[in-house]
């Protein structure tokens, strides 16, 4: 311990605080302040780029999602719009299929009168054709019948017979 | 890879250490012995040693290789001379009329006789080998971590050297700074967190080095290390810093009065124990260090000198390891000071 007072050595220690602190201000100003400050532009360049491509990484997982929504949505517009056409279609047809047996009962119907009325024309005109055949044989059979005076007179008895006069 | 470089380093440490420490045979204290007569092989190893752990007016880079440092003295006026002039302590410096001796690495002012002068009142400001290599890392982190600043105007992404400095910046703010100071306060603290992080590791490493450097092993520096922490911690206080120092909030009366002197103790202890954390630290890595190396020539059988090389080389490994652990432990414990001085506490 002596020794080391002894050997305690002035001039060292001012050359070495003198320089020392001189160095430390050289440093300060030709090294540490730009090699700090570079680095530390560095290190926020990295952090803004992550940070970008984080940012850029959401943005597309949005727009990814927002294209899966648009494409949900567009799937269950087509769903719709195909099952309002099915419905349209049964509609159609429903509607085609009653509107067509509507009109065949029509048709069926007036086919129904028309053949109803022909017959009835047919019936009538029968019923005259035989009235005016009946009235032909009947003047045929009266003329035969009346053609000598006996049996006029004859005809006529019967007949007065029949019509009893009361 | 990383483990492969540490193993090449450790092996060149120890290499290069055996030549540039133990067979070192320190002029300075040659004359303590007389002529002829030979040392014996475990005092000249305890020697070199504590030679080592000095700091010194030369610059060795190997035995016979000293570089020549300037001294300055502070005697009523500069004196300014190279310290080739007191040629190892064998000779006396002159200058501007005065004399001057070097003893054991120290400076002392002597007649022209060389007889030590009793009025003491010289301040020695060489550049010693210490401050060379202070100077030479002051130098080494500008030039490296300003070119890492500049390398940002290229791109975002450093290159070369910068790419391995880069982490360790962001080390020091992201797993020191922010953690013990928080979000909040801890960039006026950045500037002097990573200098005195890479300073301490750096000069840690260079220790490592076959250089016998030894600079954060010297208490000096750590006490100056520590002394700015300090003033730091002190200046930059808010209130409840020093509420909780001088009237501690949620105890009775008579505890706060023996709380106080016992807090204002613990705002010098906390310093002063970074300093001898990381000077004993260092030192004693350098020692076991230097002494295994010592071993393996002292060692008489082959089987021991293979087993002191081998534990050299683990221990060589571990104190890379030390070295970035005491530089991380200083810092941390800093920032943590610092987290005190600047908390604020709503709950109490």
């Amino acid at each position: 311990m002596e020794e080391l007072f002894k050997d305690f050595s002035i001039g060292l220690f001012v050359w070495q605080t003198v320089l020392f602190i001189t160095l430390i201000f050289l440093l300060k100003k030709y090294a540490w302040g730009p090699i700090l400050s570079s680095i530390e532009d560095r290190e926020q360049g990295i952090k803004d780029a992550l940070d970008s491509a984080q940012s850029a990484r959401e943005e597309m997982q949005a727009l990814s999602a927002d294209n899966q929504k648009v494409l949900q949505e567009a799937k269950v517009e087509r769903d719709t719009i195909l099952k309002e056409a099915r419905e349209m279609k049964e509609s159609i047809i429903n509607d085609a299929r009653s509107a067509a047996s509507v009109e065949a009962d029509k048709v069926i119907e007036s086919a129904r009168e028309q053949i109803q009325n022909e017959k009835m024309a047919a019936i009538t005109d029968l019923k005259n054709q035989v009235a005016s055949l009946s009235i032909d044989i009947a003047e045929k059979v009266l003329k035969s019948e009346l053609s000598d005076q006996q049996k006029q007179k004859d005809f006529v008895a019967a007949a007065l017979k029949d019509a009893d006069l009361n | 890879m990383m483990k492969a470089k540490l193993n090449i380093i450790a092996t060149l440490l120890v290499l290069f250490s055996t030549t540039a420490f133990a067979l070192e045979h320190p002029d300075d204290h040659s004359h303590d012995h007389g002529e002829g007569q030979t040392m014996d092989l475990k005092t000249e190893i305890k020697q070199t040693i504590k030679h080592h752990l000095k700091d010194a007016h030369y610059f060795e880079l190997y035995h016979g290789l000293a570089m020549p440092l300037p001294v300055i003295i502070w005697d009523n006026g500069i004196h300014l001379f190279m310290s080739s002039s007191f040629d190892h302590g064998h000779t006396l410096a002159n200058s501007k009329g005065n004399y001057y001796n070097l003893d054991h690495g120290k400076i002392y002012k002597t007649d022209s006789e060389g007889h030590v002068l009793d009025n003491q009142s010289i301040i020695d400001f060489s550049i010693t080998k210490n401050v060379l290599v202070i100077i030479l890392m002051c130098a080494f982190l500008l030039i490296s971590f300003s070119k890492l600043a500049r390398s940002y105007k290229k791109g975002p992404i450093p290159t070369g050297f910068g790419r391995i400095l880069e982490p360790l910046v962001l080390f020091v703010r992201d797993d020191i700074a922010i953690p013990n100071i928080g979000e909040k306060h801890y960039k006026k603290y950045m500037s002097y967190l990573l200098t005195v992080f890479f300073f301490i590791w750096f000069l840690n490493l260079s220790g490592m080095m076959p250089l016998g450097i030894n600079v954060t092993g010297s208490i000096v520096v750590t006490f100056s290390l520590a002394l700015i922490t300090y003033f730091i911690t002190q200046f930059t206080a808010n209130k409840n810093y020093w509420g909780h120092i001088f009237w501690m909030p949620g105890v009775p009366v008579p505890m706060k009065i023996i709380l106080l002197p016992i807090e204002l103790l613990g705002t010098i202890i906390k310093p002063f124990s970074l300093m001898i954390r990381l000077y004993a630290n260092i030192t004693a890595g350098h020692v076991v260090l230097m002494s295994l190396i010592g071993l393996i020539y002292a060692a008489q059988h082959w089987l021991a000198n293979g087993a002191f090389f081998g534990l050299t080389l683990f221990l060589g490994v571990i104190e890379l390891l030390v070295a970035f652990l005491q530089a991380y432990i200083f810092t941390m414990l800093t920032a943590l000071y610092f987290g005190s001085a600047v908390e604020e506490h709503d709950d109490h």
